[in-house]
């Protein structure tokens, strides 16, 4: 096992800095996940990781021993770091069947025959496709190769499982089985893994820690699914893992008012000094009543969506999201009509700089 | 976990094989074609446009010149219409018996067009054709009642074999064509001769286009079917007249010049028509490959469903079968003009040619084992230059993707000559006259398909099998040896066998190219029917189609087995 | 009688009935979604309307018009039906401008000059195209294709949009937006819709009644709420929504959920009791967990997911998915404890 220690990593592409003065902590054992938009330099760093780059300035550690040194000008080459990887588009070789795949590794690593054997059996079974190892991987759906690549990738035992958003040409049921398992073997063998994602679901269902990353390459916050995403640290944290609505909320005289049109705000008061925020609230803590307190707003869109009703709700001119239980608005008589005004109070409320949004996000 | 190893310094495999690449490519295929350039415009050591200019207003180049434009704009025309119709035709209606008219439209490109003219002349020569003959004796024409040796023969035996460029480019594109373009239109209120005009056709415009350029550009630098067909009456295209050139007069330095002025002019129409396609299918390809896979609506030929049948069958009755049955049965009369009777055939010819006659003999190994070193080596060397084109992140690639384009336009009488002016002396090594010449002429001729081949086999394998590999473990040569090679290996089958086929059929370039004992099966067979040998002849070429057609479906076989 | 009618609508591939023997009446004005997985006849039931396929038994009429009858022997071919249709893979013409797209239709009809402006024009500014008429579709994002294909569709002011899975090529975030689009459009035009789609929350918003298949049989009709809230039988409560399902003995007046003994909030039909056991179906959202009492299990798996957490309880030899909101923390891992049923939902254990 072991852990991954980056520092000071920078990579440009000609012009075009993709990371600089990147520093980042993997534990070992754990289960990372670098959450960021496509485009933000989180599969570079993977790659970095890989030794399929070399980094322009900084230092590479797996399990403290430097793979990659800018400075000195070495690096080990991938086949060297005793890695195991996971693709995105699979990369299982279609030459060969389940069992050879699987096989590889041990191959290479003069593994003798009978203990090869029974090593890659334990790897396919590991993964659930027993019965199949001798399928080619054109006869395979889409789930069942990437059950293969993970099985390749796991067999050697490696210290680190590097995932390239395995889960991306999945269907979303299949998506949702694989996280699991993914989860169930990390926990049973022990390795550490490195995931890289944009989907912040899986991101917050597989990892121990989440890194999330902005679109320039820089780490906004990293931490705990919870406290990502109960605590966030900023507004992009905050949209970046969910439906996010953002009403502006400015000090005037002695008493907080909401938006252009200034009308009161109610409910929970900042919870620092400052004349002017943005208020952050998910769709799930609006609380939508038909008259009492709260901020006035005006129903301009509801639709039915099976479990949830979805009412676009304006207040004082900024659209805002809410979503509650169908069956608590049937029961309640919150069945709302395009044009009927409301009361909105909000359940769970984060304060921001006032720079970061208004609306929708 | 080994300590850290200092990077290797990245002057390593990358650049040997990068040098390497453009080595041969530019021995192999730039130096003679620039060879051509420099003899047509340099004179004593100065440029010299005055005398090219003069050159080409001699009548005879001038008429060559025409002839070729003649010819190819011709035969493309025809082609595109019979191509475009076929193609329909199979794709979009009832036609009964659709998949095996397509496969039989496709038999063309197997045959060699220079063995469909012997035939033609065969059956169509004003005086001793046979059918010609027939309506003369039987039906009391006063003359033939199909002169082959006309621009209008020419322009439709090269048609016959050359249709299968729009053919297979149209029905491609019309059958991987999203049916809901169609229903759109449909559902908009369109019949569906409206929507054929309006949608259909503008639709597959550009397939149609790129197909009859390269119809266009096959036709221009097509030596065969003129020189079996127009010689004898005078008519000269571009190719036809560098090869009279070269040979009448036994390399003259008048003749040469003439021939590399000829061409330039081969080679700068040939580029042209190139950019020409590349434009039409880089711009004009539009997105129309999507959505669910319901069938397109056919059109119902109704009442014209039989005719149509009788039709296409005729078609090929009297293009594919009719010139094969032909070849075989002069190739077994007793003497070249007899009537088809039983006491006038023989088996003779065919055992002597096999195994008698030294000149057939020479002809056949000659070129089965031309045709197989020259495919060996090009798909060896195909594979490391598309190896570093496509996977390798080299500086100055773009040379090498020039150079490894550079053998599509280059027609096979252009390399013939330049690879004599490369090959005779001028640079210490004399192999004018040997084997050797045409081994090197045919690689460069199919260097471009090897190319293309290995490229496309290359592209399939994804860098992440390549990466999966090395993070399993593997350094980058077992990477290779394991992944890499075994993947590929499909790709270099295929290379060599698109490479060796066409070898054992080559006219246009050993033409130029043979000596006392080098000819190949093609040489054979075109002397033998100049010197009037026409019966040894047509054994030779029945022969040749036996082989050639047993080579197809060995590799139809073996394709077949790999896709199961 | 329904503006559009299918009667007996059947249609055979080979031995396959694509579609049985279907029956709907379509409302003007009215968007009905017909829903259901892939292969079960929705597609093949819209082309049918649409005059793509034939019927082979059966009867479709939209107002006094005939346009497809078995019986009678008579098929209006689709381009004299004048309907609007948009699919799934744009089918937008790229070797026309955006503006000669739309403009199409109206050319066929051989409509006046200025007459085939206007209405381009208007097609093309309700679906905020007119900036890009001139150009080429080709240029566009796959919402804007599929714009075109919706101005196309309209330009002939047609009283039946026929919708073919048209968000499915689009990224998410687009799809939620044409949703709305195309729901604007139809108020604006009162046009007729009937759209097929495998998507169910897409159905959900944008219909006034589903129609769920299965095998082209007809499993429900209804609206939304009827369909989310009452689904007919097993498969439909499957379809629709997240879901779980517990197979129920009814043994001696007695319910005998996963060995332990269980009285729900609603007990299952008399008919369900006679047959001595039933499938208890239940939402995740909708099953609570308590301390005393309820169906016994064990957490075998628990998930943070941000806005619910995930549950995985074992009950008997049964797997049950139980979701809560972030706000309402459950059990542990590895916790025994007791399972209530708010809302549940019986099917007979037979089909």
């Amino acid at each position: 096992m072991a852990d991954v220690c980056v520092a000071g990593l920078k990579k440009q592409y000609s012009d075009k800095v993709i990371l600089s003065d990147f520093d980042l902590t993997v534990a070992d054992g754990e289960c990372f996940t670098l959450l960021g938009p496509s485009g933000c330099g989180k599969t570079v760093l993977l790659r970095l990781i890989a030794g399929f780059e070399t980094p322009d300035a900084g230092t590479i550690a797996i399990g403290g021993v430097q793979v990659a040194d800018a400075a000195k000008g070495t690096t080990v080459p991938p086949n060297e770091r005793g890695l195991g990887m996971v693709f995105q588009d699979y990369a299982v070789w279609p030459h060969m069947n389940v069992l050879d795949n699987v096989s590889y590794p041990l191959k290479l690593a003069k593994v003798a025959a009978d203990e090869m054997k029974s090593r890659a059996m334990g790897a396919v079974a590991m993964v659930g496709l027993k019965g199949l190892e001798a399928r080619l991987p054109s006869e395979l759906s889409g789930g069942q190769q990437q059950r293969v690549a993970l099985a390749r990738a796991l067999v050697s035992e490696p210290r680190l499982l590097l995932l390239d958003e395995p889960l991306n040409n999945l269907d979303a049921n299949l998506r949702e089985e694989m996280r699991f398992e993914i989860k169930a073997l990390q926990k049973e063998l022990g390795v550490t893994v490195f995931y890289v994602t944009h989907d912040q679901e899986i991101a917050l269902g597989i990892s121990d820690r989440v890194a999330v990353m902005d679109g320039t390459g820089r780490l906004r916050q990293i931490g705990s699914p919870e406290e990502i995403y109960e605590r966030p640290a900023d507004a992009f944290v905050f949209s970046f893992l969910g439906l996010a609505n953002f009403l502006s909320v400015t000090k005037v005289g002695d008493q907080w008012r909401v938006g252009a049109k200034g009308v009161p705000w109610s409910g929970a008061l900042p919870d620092r000094d400052g004349e002017q925020f943005s208020a952050g609230f998910r769709p799930s803590d609006v609380i939508v009543s038909r008259q009492g307190d709260g901020l006035a707003g005006v129903v301009r869109r509801a639709s039915f969506l099976g479990a949830d009703m979805d009412y676009l709700i304006d207040i004082a001119g900024t659209e805002i999201r809410a979503a509650l239980p169908s069956f608590d608005c049937l029961e309640k008589d919150l069945m709302f009509a395009e044009g009927d005004s409301c009361r909105v109070t909000l359940s769970d409320v984060h304060w921001f700089p006032v720079a970061d949004g208004e609306g929708v996000q | 976990m080994r300590s850290a190893i200092p990077a290797a310094p990245r002057v390593g495999t990358a650049q040997i094989l990068f040098g390497l690449s453009v080595a041969i490519l530019v021995i192999v295929v730039a130096v003679p074609v620039l060879l051509i350039f420099f003899n047509a415009f340099w004179v004593n050591g100065a440029f010299n446009i005055v005398d090219v200019v003069k050159v080409l207003s001699q009548p005879e180049t001038y008429q060559a010149l025409l002839n070729s434009l003649i010819l190819a704009s011709g035969v493309t025309v025809t082609g595109t219409i019979v191509g475009t119709f076929f193609a329909w035709l199979v794709t979009r209606t009832d036609l009964p018996f659709k998949g095996t008219m397509k496969v039989l439209f496709l038999v063309p490109f197997m045959l060699p067009s220079f063995i469909g003219a012997l035939a033609w002349k065969m059956l169509l020569s004003p005086r001793s054709g046979y059918i010609n003959r027939m309506f003369m004796e039987v039906f009391g024409f006063d003359g033939p009642v199909f002169d082959i040796y006309t621009y209008v023969g020419i322009i439709l035996v090269e048609t016959m074999y050359l249709f299968p460029f729009v053919f297979i480019q149209v029905s491609g594109a019309l059958e991987r064509m999203d049916p809901t373009l169609e229903e759109s239109a449909r559902i908009s209120g369109a019949d569906l001769f409206t929507i054929t005009r309006k949608i259909t056709i503008p639709l597959v415009m550009p397939s149609i286009l790129s197909g009859s350029l390269l119809i266009m550009l096959y036709s221009m630098a097509h030596f065969g079917t003129v020189a079996v067909l127009g010689i004898e009456v005078g008519i000269y295209n571009i190719p036809t007249l560098i090869y009279e050139k070269i040979h009448q007069s036994a390399g003259s330095f008048a003749s040469i010049r003439t021939g590399t002025v000829l061409a330039s002019v081969l080679v700068v129409t040939a580029a042209f028509i190139l950019w020409l396609q590349n434009r039409v299918l880089s711009r004009g390809r539009y997105q129309i490959i999507a959505g669910k896979s319901f069938r397109p609506t056919q059109l119902k030929l109704r009442g014209l469903r039989i005719p149509m049948l009788v039709f296409c069958i005729a078609y090929i009755g009297f293009t594919i079968v009719l010139p094969t049955v032909t070849i075989f049965m002069v190739g077994a009369l007793k003497t070249y003009g007899l009537p088809f009777t039983a006491e006038n055939m023989t088996l003779f010819n065919y055992k002597f040619i096999l195994f008698d006659w030294q000149l057939t003999r020479d002809a056949i190994w000659n070129s089965i084992s031309l045709g197989f070193v020259a495919a060996a080596i090009t798909m060896f060397a195909g594979v490391i230059i598309s190896y570093v084109i496509v996977k390798m992140k080299v500086r100055g690639k773009g040379i090498l993707e020039f150079l490894g384009m550079l053998p599509f336009s280059v027609p096979g009488s252009v390399i013939a000559l330049g690879v004599i002016l490369a090959w005779s002396g001028k640079f210490g090594i004399n192999i004018y006259n040997t084997v050797w010449i045409i081994l090197v002429a045919y690689i460069a001729r199919y260097m471009a398909f090897s190319l293309k081949a290995n490229s496309a086999a290359l592209e399939q394998v994804h860098d992440s099998l390549v990466e999966a590999a090395r993070a399993s473990g593997a350094t980058m040569w077992q990477a290779l040896r394991d992944i890499v090679v075994p993947l590929v290996r499909p790709g270099m089958l295929a290379a060599f066998f698109l490479i060796f086929l066409p070898a054992l059929r080559e006219l246009t370039v050993s033409v130029l190219l043979y000596g006392p004992t080098t000819r190949t099966i093609g040489v054979a067979i075109y002397t033998l029917n100049e010197d009037g040998e026409t019966v040894y002849s047509a054994a030779l070429a029945g022969i040749a189609l036996i082989i050639i057609v047993f080579g197809e479906s060995v590799i139809k076989r073996l394709f077949k087995i790999r896709y199961k | 009688m329904s503006y559009i009618q299918l009667d007996q609508v059947t249609k055979r591939f080979g031995a396959v009935k694509a579609v049985d023997s279907l029956n709907l009446g379509i409302e003007q004005g009215e968007c009905v979604a017909m829903l259901g997985p892939s292969g079960c006849g929705k597609t093949t039931t819209l082309r049918m309307v649409a005059g793509f396929e034939d019927l082979d038994d059966g009867e479709i009429r939209v107002g006094e018009r005939i346009i497809s009858s078995r019986r009678k022997r008579f098929y209006l071919p689709p381009e004299n039906r004048n309907f609007g249709m948009v699919f799934q893979a744009f089918a937008v013409w790229p070797h026309l401008s955006v503006f000669e797209n739309v403009a199409f239709p109206l050319r066929i009809r051989k409509l006046p000059k200025a007459e085939i402006e206007a209405r381009t024009e208007e097609a093309l500014r309700h679906t905020n195209l007119w900036a890009v008429a001139d150009g080429s579709p080709d240029d566009l994002s796959g919402g804007g294709k599929q714009r075109v294909a919706l101005a196309r569709a309209l330009a002939i002011r047609p009283d039946v949009m026929l919708l073919d899975e048209p968000l499915s090529s689009l990224d998410p975030h687009f799809r939620e937006e044409m949703r709305f689009e195309i729901k604007d459009l139809q108020r604006r035009f009162g046009f007729s819709i009937l759209y097929v789609t495998h998507d169910q929350s897409e159905a959900m918003a944008l219909a006034d009644r589903l129609m769920v298949m299965r095998l082209g049989v007809v499993q429900q009709v209804g609206t939304p709420l009827e369909i989310y809230g009452a689904p007919a039988n097993r498969f439909v409560f499957e379809f629709i929504g997240l879901s779980s399902f517990l197979k129920v003995a009814l043994r001696d007046g007695k319910m005998d959920v996963g060995g332990t003994a269980y009285a729900p909030p609603s007990p299952p039909p008399e008919a369900l009791i006679a047959e001595g056991g039933a499938w208890l179906a239940a939402r995740p959202n909708e099953i609570s967990f308590t301390s005393e009492g309820g169906v016994g299990c064990v957490v075998e798996r628990k998930a943070y997911l941000g806005e619910v957490i995930d549950y995985r309880v074992r009950v008997g030899d049964a797997e049950v998915r139980v979701q809560k909101t972030r706000r309402d923390p459950g059990p542990a891992v590895g916790e025994a404890c007791g399972l209530i049923f708010e809302r549940p939902r019986w099917y007979p254990l037979e089909g």
